[in-house]
């Protein structure tokens, strides 16, 4: 069960991963997540479910060391176990005929928002892609873009790879030369509140795909709540996908550092 | 051994149960209950009256025979004993420690008036402790396999009731559970403290015995539907047993704030993830010498603060709405929290939470209440004392002021009626929902309720989901 068919390295720190799950391969739409544990008294941890073929049964994750968790999942192996996965989890993204789409993927963001920019080029959207990371290396999941985009942009922050700066700037030039109706995004925080404030002055709806600290992913504790237009959500089963525009960023932010002191603490002791 | 007259019994004291030191027992998360020996099991089964008309049965709300096991137990006939439980009540070890007693088979028992009602959830525990480790019951053998196939879903007491009798019954049971780990509340709210794992673990490893299949990790509603289970999966009839796990939040300013959790997200943490063990990985934020604030009178709330005592928390306190005696949580646990040192603030109700500028909590603001006419529910409504508003510092809170049902399952489902609070309809002696082939029964139907109910409801179901394969009929 869960066993890794296939593990490499994406970048640096970012491993990719086709792990067999028939069942989920055939179920699963884009923007839903999978919660797995790597290590017995491990912890459970989300993973967006980047891509996924039925006919072979498998789904593929794509993982930034960021932690424990995440470092000890990242060493794993082709033939290597998860010890549990289950999913898929969250609402899918809504996906209709929109007309021209730009997705905005900021480092790892990108394996996130791929999923979803296929679907919606799957139903007919024009999708521009524009996608970011600190230099060349870290632009991931470029080939796999290009294939549902009819405009691709990378971005870096040095300018070793396509256009040199961010990732915003970029949607602001491409919103001055053709009509965008909706905008989607994935990545760091603070990339997701510029771009929801690059877009809200042009009034286009814009989501963001939300990444709280969670537990059982099922709607059962609550400890994934984030505030939207100044209401409760529950990320795990009313989103990961919010209405941007609405979403209270910096208390996001806060919210993901509250454990902080325990990881430095913990991670010391442990090892 | 000498019989005793009804008098002589009625003199004896009743029999207290040993347990482990307060001070010690609010360090770590080992049980605090011993238990019963067997001698002082004899020495309090021994004041049963035995009486013509037991009135203990009818507060139990599945009828356990208490008045022949007590007989058997008198009698140190233990695996008797255990065999008169067990027609009635799939889980006695688990029901002897969380039942409120006190409110069912105690409060029914005709020595309560005297206020020395028999210890019977003392003694059901020790019976199935007792035999559960020296000479385990041979369990009903299967009927024939009648080739009809039962999906249960949710592996929470009535879960597991209802699949224990289906096996029993001779059909194929497959249990599917959304979490890594099987029990459902048992596992991940009830603190080990209270209830010790493995005690959940070997019911179920019996069931597992017994040939139930356990697929844990899988959420029905998004992995199958509810459909699915019934035409692709080929499953013959599907019992609903998800719980009501959805939290409920205070809906005041300010509970986003970090140091803000709900009892089920707290207690999930700690127990089903052992938050508290150095070893394990999901972290729970430091409770050392802090406040902690829990919010609520229930049992979810006494576990709350019991766990935030053996965190370390220096001041860990319940701030319910009414008073003492309106308290819905087990006497004992009340006790046993009063022993432990937790503080019990009653007549406040949370107006807001206060937090720092980097959105950390740092105290609750407290609305003083009185209680006023009694309501619909016949308990008197808590009411504001206007002006006595005051502040308290806290670093935690915790939320425990029920849940509701979780829509996971239901909102893939549109043709299982529901009612306005989100419960799914059931009937109460069938289990049998709008849908047909679709029971259900436990907290989804009820709302929070308890264990005994819960596993009542999933072995009336298990019941009627035999008619129903045997017949077809609807
Ligand atoms: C719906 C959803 C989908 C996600 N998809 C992916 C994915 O496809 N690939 C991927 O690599 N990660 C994804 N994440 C983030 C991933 O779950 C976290 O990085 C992981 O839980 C961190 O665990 P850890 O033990 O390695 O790090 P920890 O030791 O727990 O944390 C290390 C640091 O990361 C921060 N952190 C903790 N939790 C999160 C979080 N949920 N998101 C961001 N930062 C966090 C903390 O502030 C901390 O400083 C997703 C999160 C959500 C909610
Ligand atoms: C902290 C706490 C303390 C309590 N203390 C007591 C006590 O002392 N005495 C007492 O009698 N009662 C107590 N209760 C109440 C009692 O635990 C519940 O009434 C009882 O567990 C309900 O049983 P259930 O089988 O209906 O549901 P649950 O025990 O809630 O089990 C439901 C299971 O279904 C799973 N599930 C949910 N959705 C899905 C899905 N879509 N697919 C698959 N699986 C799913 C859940 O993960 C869960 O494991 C307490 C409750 C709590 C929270
Ligand atoms: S099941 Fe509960 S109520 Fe019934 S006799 Fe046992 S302890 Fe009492
Ligand atoms: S009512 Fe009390 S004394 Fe009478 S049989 Fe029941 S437990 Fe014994
Ligand atoms: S992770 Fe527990 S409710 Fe969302």
């Amino acid at each position: 069960m869960n066993t890794i068919v296939e593990a490499r390295a994406l970048a640096p720190d970012v491993c990719y991963f086709r792990i067999e799950a028939p069942k989920i391969a055939r179920r699963r739409q884009a923007g839903q997540f999978v919660i797995v544990r790597v290590e017995d008294d491990g912890e459970r941890i989300p993973l967006t479910i980047a891509d996924s073929d039925a006919e072979e049964g498998w789904i593929a994750l794509a993982v930034q060391a960021v932690g424990h968790t995440t470092t000890v999942m990242n060493r794993l192996q082709t033939g290597d176990h998860l010890v549990d996965m289950v999913g898929p989890l969250g609402e899918p993204s809504e996906i209709e005929q929109f007309g021209t789409v730009a997705v905005v993927g900021g480092g790892l963001g990108t394996a996130i928002a791929y999923p979803v920019a296929k679907a919606l080029s799957d139903a007919g959207n024009s999708v521009i892609s524009i996608i970011g990371g600190r230099s060349t290396p870290y632009v991931i999941f470029e080939d796999e873009m290009r294939e549902c985009s009819d405009e691709i942009h990378p971005c870096t922050d040095d300018g070793s790879h396509g256009f040199h700066g961010l990732v915003t700037t970029k949607l602001d030039e491409v919103m001055a030369r053709r009509q965008v109706d909706r905008v989607i995004c994935a990545g760091p925080i603070p990339m997701m509140r510029a771009v929801a404030e690059t877009t809200r002055p042009h009034g286009i709806p814009t989501i963001a795909s939300l990444n709280p600290i969670m537990v059982d992913g099922t709607g059962m504790c609550g400890g994934c709540r984030v505030s939207v237009g100044g209401e409760s959500k529950f990320a795990c089963v009313d989103g990961p996908e919010f209405d941007a525009h609405k979403v209270d960023f910096e208390l996001l932010s806060r919210r993901n550092r509250a454990y902080l002191e325990w990881e430095t603490e913990h991670n010391r002791s442990v090892s | 051994m000498t019989e005793l007259t009804k008098r002589e019994r009625m003199k004896l004291p009743p029999t207290e149960m040993p347990e482990r030191d307060a001070a010690e027992r609010a360090r770590g998360f080992m049980e605090v209950n011993f238990g019963y020996d067997p001698d002082l099991a004899v020495t309090e089964a021994q004041r049963c009256l035995l009486c013509a008309r037991p009135t203990c049965v009818d507060g139990c709300p599945v009828g356990v025979q208490i008045r022949d096991f007590m007989g058997h137990v008198a009698m140190r006939e233990f695996t008797e004993a255990a065999e008169v439980i067990g027609v009635d009540n799939s889980l006695p070890a688990v029901c002897g420690r969380v039942c409120a007693q006190e409110v069912q088979c105690e409060g029914s028992c005709v020595l309560d008036k005297k206020g020395k009602p028999i210890h019977i959830g003392h003694l059901e525990r020790f019976v199935a402790d007792f035999v559960r480790e020296h000479s385990p019951l041979e369990p009903t053998p299967n009927a024939p396999s009648t080739g009809k196939r039962v999906a249960v879903v949710g592996s929470g007491p009535a879960g597991l009731a209802c699949a224990s009798d289906l096996i029993t019954m001779g059909h194929e049971v497959t249990v599917f559970e959304a979490l890594h780990e099987l029990g459902g509340v048992l596992v991940y709210g009830i603190p080990e403290f209270r209830l010790p794992k493995d005690i959940v673990r070997s019911e179920i490893d019996g069931l597992a015995d017994r040939g139930v299949e356990f697929r844990t990790n899988t959420v029905i509603g998004s992995l199958d539907t509810l459909d699915d289970l019934l035409t692709e999966e080929g499953y013959d009839a599907v019992f609903i047993g998800v719980g009501a796990g959805l939290p409920k939040f205070l809906d005041v300013p300010g509970e986003n704030l970090i140091g803000v959790y709900s009892a089920n997200e707290f207690l999930t943490r700690i127990n089903l993830m052992k938050a508290y063990s150095d070893k394990a990985q999901t972290p729970i934020l430091d409770m050392h010498g802090k406040n902690v604030v829990v919010f609520g009178g229930g049992n979810t709330a006494m576990d709350a603060v019991r766990t935030a005592v053996r965190l370390g928390a220096a001041r860990a306190s319940i701030a319910y709405r009414r008073t003492m005696e309106e308290m819905p949580a087990r006497v004992e646990e009340v006790h046993h929290a009063q022993a432990e040192g937790v503080v019990f603030d009653n007549l406040v109700s949370p107006v807001e939470l206060l937090g720092n500028d980097e959105s950390r909590l740092t105290g609750v603001r407290l609305q003083r209440m009185e209680l006023g006419e009694p309501g619909d529910d016949g308990r008197r409504r808590p009411q504001p004392i206007e002006g006595e508003i005051f502040d308290q510092p806290a670093d935690v809170v915790v939320i425990a002021i029920g849940n509701v049902p979780n829509p996971l399952l239901l909102r893939t489902t549109p043709d299982l009626d529901r009612t306005k609070w989100g419960t799914l309809v059931a009937d109460s002696a069938t289990g049998r929902t709008s849908k047909k082939g679709v029971f259900g029964g436990g907290d989804i139907v009820t709302g929070g309720a308890t264990v005994i109910l819960a596993m009542g409801a999933g072995r009336r179901a298990a019941k009627s989901i035999d008619e129903f394969l045997a017949t077809g009929e609807w």
